[in-house]
């Protein structure tokens, strides 16, 4: 059925009257507005915006105005239908975010379900404290070195002025092999010789590693402990480069309160020698001086005995135990929880130190 | 080395306000390290007064006599107390502990009831407070010297100091007073008395004894004296008896006090022979082969012939420097004595006293240097002590046999502790400095410095430097860092572990550190053959366990045999363990490293034989696995560690090692201690480093281990160092992907099989995935079911269906030829 040639019909003309058209638009945005959902919303855009709403039908009335009349009834019907859509799309907007949220609302879960299902592993302390400790020095421009556990005794006692009748090369410190001439090493100071015997001046290098004494396992001593050895030679160089050298580390591993004092003592392969403490503010038994380490200027023997000439250059080195800067730095009590394996002790500590 | 203040202050004018925390500071700063310092007076709690004693009732009945006293403590009443010692009467002034007081050792004191009385308190003897090893009795004080009820303390020495310090090896003078007087003198600017300054008798030309001091080297100087007549009953004096037992020595009788005494006093040891129980001259000398001899202690022992003895006509009398013997020591009876007093070398009382496990107050001062100018000092303090105190007539004739050589001046460049401390020391201090420290210092440059007797440890210029900043102070030295010269940080070694030990970390294993030392037994409990190399260990020759004694020749033996279990005793079930650690594998040879001196470098020839003897230490990676790799939850069950998971996690370590999957390969192994059905060698570039999968049932049976425990192992320094990456171009084309399912012989290698399908698709495959292994019966006997996803991509075009298809049947083609594949359904 076509409408396009009807007769002027007043009756249907009467949709274009302004108050007519306003009140289309009105019902529109009342029965959008009352719309609960999309799907209500839907149902009523036939109504209101469909081919037999009232602002399409008033469109059809527009033919059948006098010419004069079709342009101002033409922009009449565009704004009221304009408005109707608009109503529509605001409600649609409206609708599809609450339902987007309702959506959200449904789906949610409880965020504090436990999801362990590949367990973490962790590194044992030592480890990332002496990778802390190498790479402090590297920062400093040392060289990282290492050398073997089972060592010359050459290496670990003659060529560092420890001669044959020194007491540490008792049974009762060492441990001696079914090889002759072979230690477990004392100390990381074996590495200083090797460093000495395959490089020149200038050398800055720290040695971290295992080391063994024939004491017996108990809450401060293990026959398997871990040290760092630095090492420094070069011309003009002092204790006083030692002792900022020192500071530097002990700030580094205990921050920047940290104070360092220095005990004369005696070391066969330094000279002269001293015992280092350190002034720990975090103690779990409250702030107090600790027993760090051993430095000392390199004995000229050594550097002898190196190859080195003592009267051109000069050196420092230092040994401090890695086991025990990690007991009191992080409040370890007992010595046999560092060697026994227990895995709860590393994952403790995680990836790091 | 432990003394009384009050004994030191007779060296040396410390200030009287000078605390406790001064002198720790002062004798820290010298280079000891103080032990303790502890108050007397604080060694006694609670009130100990002097008492005077108004009546004494003898109670009987009991097993030993008994004395029932009331005291005057300065109370209104009198105390009443129960006393068990005699030698005391009515009027006497005593020293009285009432009632909440405690003595030394922890012993508490209360008023109680005993032997039928009440006892209200304690009378004391010397013992019993701490000071002196006298039990015979309480202590009478003087008369007059105190009034009842005052603080008994100062009155018995209990308001002294005890200061224990710690010598280092190095400094024999500090052993004895005459020496930490003088260091302290230093400290505190102090005036100082040497008490070796005193006028001693020379040597004569005729002897009180014949000597004959055979091994001058071994004796340098041997001098003695001799006092005949003495009342053997002299008991030693208080004062030293005080002395003696607050340094923590026993007071056994007046001439073996004195030598003590005066150990302690001047630092030389000496020795008191009964001169009636020595027959014929002395003669010192290395013993001889054989030779043996009853030291005091009651232990026969054989003599080395390095060891120096005293003889005399009877063979060995003394293990010189070290411990006397039986046959000629003092006795309760002795009236005549000869004193000793020698200087021994040094190195020889050390090995002495090592070889005999005799650590003696002597050999400790000995081994650490005495001064050998002491010898007559000694003598004449000892003789006019013994005298004093027990009469007796001292023998004109005074032995001393003395072959010292003449002290040798050090050349001293005064500028040279200027430039190895770093403080600008003038010369003229450097000089100052040394004088103080009892030197001789002439001429200007080189500094020409002789070194006091006492001080044998100053012998090279360097050692001159060390006690210039030691007396101007260590803590004066400035802090300073020395240049950055521009390293090269970590090694690629060092590098390659962390990174290793990281992607283990991060894929759920936990380090673990163990023992390096393993038991023989678990050779066998792992199942080694009899001949694997792994049995050949190096042996500790003092293990501290005779069970342990070998070093590991592989990680997994130490992680298996005690780690795991520790950690499952402890109630740890679900396990992922590693270990990053050394392994020592000796090279077979018994032959001695090359001997090296230490006044040059050894030659690049002589270093690089003496390390062919060290053997190899490579470091390896373990890893075990036992129970849950993955727990059950609330989302379901758990899944149990399997030896898939043990060859995944040393791809894992390769991959972090910077090997390409491309390089590595893993085939089916019979090793030990693996299931010879579950163990995969694990290659790189065809060589294999290690080994992976599930444990032989029989060695988890062994060790008691849980059952299917899976473990890996591989030789960290075998792999190859990690290339440079190179970076690929990536193809921005979409892939074609193919799924191929391959029905085989179960015996083919799922590796194999993916490699020949990559060798025959070419060079536009880009990933081959296994997805599904199927069994089945339908399949034909033995056969299973393989199926792979293929993505191929090209990287300048588009792939054409009939392009990927060709290359997929070019790669099932290889299968099919190298193993006889066909395509399931096909």
């Amino acid at each position: 059925m076509s409408y396009r040639n009807d007769p002027y019909d007043p009756k249907q003309a009467a949709l274009l009257d302004p108050s007519a058209l306003e009140a289309a638009v009105a019902d529109a945005k009342a029965a959008f507005a009352a719309a609960a959902d999309l799907d209500a919303l839907g149902a009523l855009k036939p109504a209101h915006l469909g081919d037999r709403s009232p602002v399409s039908l008033a469109r059809r009335e527009i033919g059948s105005l006098p010419p004069a009349a079709k342009s101002d009834a033409g922009k009449r019907v565009n704004l009221a239908r304009q408005a109707v859509q608009a109503a529509f799309d605001e409600r649609l907007a409206e609708l599809e975010v609450e339902r987007a949220s309702h959506v959200l609302i449904e789906e949610r879960v409880d965020v504090t379900l436990p999801w362990d299902r590949r367990p973490r592993g962790a590194r044992h302390p030592i480890t990332t404290l002496m990778e802390h400790m190498g790479d402090l020095f590297a920062g400093m421009g040392y060289d990282v070195v290492e050398g073997p556990e089972l060592e010359l005794e050459w290496a670990n006692f003659d060529a560092l002025n420890i001669g044959p009748d020194n007491p540490v090369r008792g049974t009762m410190d060492t441990f001696y092999v079914d090889l002759p001439g072979l230690v477990m090493r004392t100390h990381t100071s074996p590495g200083q010789v090797r460093t000495m015997l395959t490089r020149q001046p200038p050398i800055y290098v720290v040695c971290p590693g295992r080391t063994y004494r024939s004491d017996e396992l108990d809450a401060t001593h293990s026959p398997v402990f871990h040290q760092i050895e630095g090492l420094v030679v070069d011309e003009g160089i002092t204790m006083a480069h030692l002792r900022g050298t020192l500071d530097h580390f002990a700030k580094a591993m205990f921050g920047p309160d940290a104070r360092t004092r220095w005990r004369p003592h005696y070391f066969p392969f330094t000279e002269p020698s001293a015992e280092f403490d350190v002034w720990f503010q975090h103690h779990r038994d409250g702030p107090r001086w600790v027993e760090w380490g051993g430095c000392g200027m390199v004995n000229p023997k050594v550097l002898v005995a190196c190859g080195i000439d003592p009267d051109r250059y000069s050196g420092f080195a230092f040994g401090m135990g890695v086991d025990r800067t990690l007991m009191f730095r992080n409040g370890v009590g007992d010595m046999r929880d560092l060697v026994e394996g227990d895995a709860r002790f590393t994952v403790n500590f995680g990836m790091s130190v | 080395m432990r003394t009384s203040l009050s004994w030191l202050r007779d060296y040396v004018s410390l200030p009287a306000s000078s605390t406790a925390a001064e002198l720790d500071e002062a004798l820290t700063n010298l280079g000891m390290e103080v032990e303790s310092i502890v108050d007397q007076a604080a060694t006694v709690q609670g009130d100990l007064v002097v008492g005077r004693v108004l009546t004494i009732e003898e109670l009987t009945g009991f097993k030993k006599p008994i004395r029932f006293c009331t005291v005057d403590v300065g109370k209104d009443a009198p105390q009443e107390i129960v006393c068990g010692a005699r030698n005391f009467a009515e009027g006497d002034l005593v020293v009285v502990i009432l009632p909440g007081g405690e003595l030394p050792g922890g012993f508490k004191i209360g008023a109680r009831k005993t032997y039928g009385r009440n006892s209200n308190g304690m009378i004391c003897s010397s013992a019993e407070l701490g000071l002196s090893g006298d039990h015979s009795g309480i202590i009478v004080l003087p008369a007059g010297s105190g009034v009842p009820g005052a603080d008994a303390r100062p009155l018995v020495g209990l308001d002294d100091v005890v200061v224990d310090v710690e010598i280092t090896p190095d400094r024999g003078y500090q052993m004895s007073l005459r020496g930490l007087a003088r260091e302290l003198s230093y400290a505190f600017e102090a005036a100082y008395t040497d008490p070796a300054l005193i006028s001693a008798a020379d040597g004569t030309t005729d002897v009180p004894h014949p000597v004959v001091v055979e091994d001058t080297v071994g004796c340098d100087r041997f001098s003695a004296r001799v006092v005949r007549g003495i009342d053997p009953n002299a008991p030693s004096p208080e004062w030293m008896q005080r002395r003696l037992v607050a340094a923590g020595i026993r007071t056994i009788s007046l001439p073996v006090d004195i030598t003590n005494y005066l150990m302690l006093e001047l630092g030389q040891p000496m020795h008191v022979f009964d001169l009636n129980r020595i027959s014929g001259p002395l003669v010192v000398r290395r013993s001889r082969p054989g030779e043996k001899l009853t030291t005091l202690d009651g232990v026969a022992r054989v003599l080395d012939a390095e060891d120096m003895v005293i003889c005399d006509d009877t063979g060995p009398i003394s293990l010189a420097a070290v411990m006397g013997g039986e046959t000629s020591e003092w006795q309760p009876d002795t009236v005549d004595v000869l004193l000793e007093a020698a200087h021994w070398d040094p190195v020889m009382v050390g090995r002495t006293a090592r070889r005999h496990k005799l650590f003696s107050e002597a050999a400790k001062r000995w081994e650490r240097g005495v001064d050998p100018s002491l010898t007559l000092v000694a003598l004449e303090r000892a003789v006019q002590i013994l005298t004093a105190h027990a009469g007796g007539t001292v023998a004109a004739e005074v032995l001393d046999l003395d072959h010292r050589a003449a002290p040798r001046p050090i050349l001293l460049d005064p500028a040279l502790p200027a430039q190895r401390v770093g403080v600008p020391y003038p010369a003229d201090q450097v000089g100052e400095l040394l004088e103080r420290v009892g030197c001789t210092v002439t001429g200007n440059n080189p500094l020409e410095v002789t070194p006091p007797t006492w001080r044998p440890d100053l012998v090279a210029p360097i050692d001159l430097v060390e006690e210039v900043a030691r007396l101007a102070g260590y803590n004066n030295i400035p802090s300073l860092l020395p240049p950055a010269r521009g390293g090269t940080g970590i090694t690629a070694a060092q590098r390659r572990r962390r990174t290793v030990g990281r992607a283990m970390a991060e894929n759920g294993y936990v380090e673990v550190l163990s023992y390096p030392f393993v038991a023989p037994a678990l050779a066998d409990a792992l199942g080694y053959a009899v001949d694997d190399p792994r049995r050949s260990a190096v042996r500790l020759t003092n293990p501290l366990s005779e069970e342990e004694p070998l070093l590991r020749t592989s990680l997994l033996a130490p992680l298996l045999g005690v780690t795991v279990q520790r950690n499952l005793s402890r109630g740890l079930r679900d396990l992922a363990l590693f270990e990053i650690g050394t392994v020592f594998l000796p090279s077979g040879t018994t032959a001695v490293p090359p001997v090296m001196g230490v006044d040059r470098r050894p030659t690049p020839a002589e270093w690089k034989q003496a390390n062919e003897f060290v053997p190899a230490q490579p470091w390896h990676l373990a890893a075990v696995l036992t129970g849950e790799i993955a727990p059950s939850g609330w989302w379901g069950p758990g899944r149990a560690a399997i030896w898939a998971d043990a060859v995944s996690a040393a791809r894992i370590a390769l991959s972090a090692a910077g090997i390409a999957d491309s390089r590595v390969s893993v085939a089916a192994a019979a090793e030990t201690p693996w299931h010879p059905g579950r163990c995969a060698a694990v290659s790189v570039d065809g060589t294999v480093v290690g080994y992976a999968g599930e444990l032989h049932p029989a060695v988890v049976s062994a060790l008691d281990l849980p059952k299917r425990t899976c473990a890996m192992e591989l030789d960290l320094s075998a792999i190859p160092a990690a290339p440079v990456v190179q970076g690929i171009r990536i193809a921005s084309f979409p892939p074609a992907l193919i799924d191929v399912a391959l029905v085989l012989d179960r015996s083919v290698p799922a590796a194999e099989v993916s490699s020949a399908l990559a060798g025959g698709a070419g060079e536009l495959l880009e990933s081959v995935a296994l997805f599904d292994v199927y069994e089945s019966d339908q399949l034909g006997e033995g056969k299973r079911s393989l199926a792979y996803k293929l993505t191929f991509r090209a990287p300048d075009r588009t792939l054409t269906s009939e392009e990927a298809l060709a290359a997929r049947d070019a790669a099932v083609a290889a299968v099919a030829s190298q193993f006889g594949a066909t395509l399931r359904g096909a």
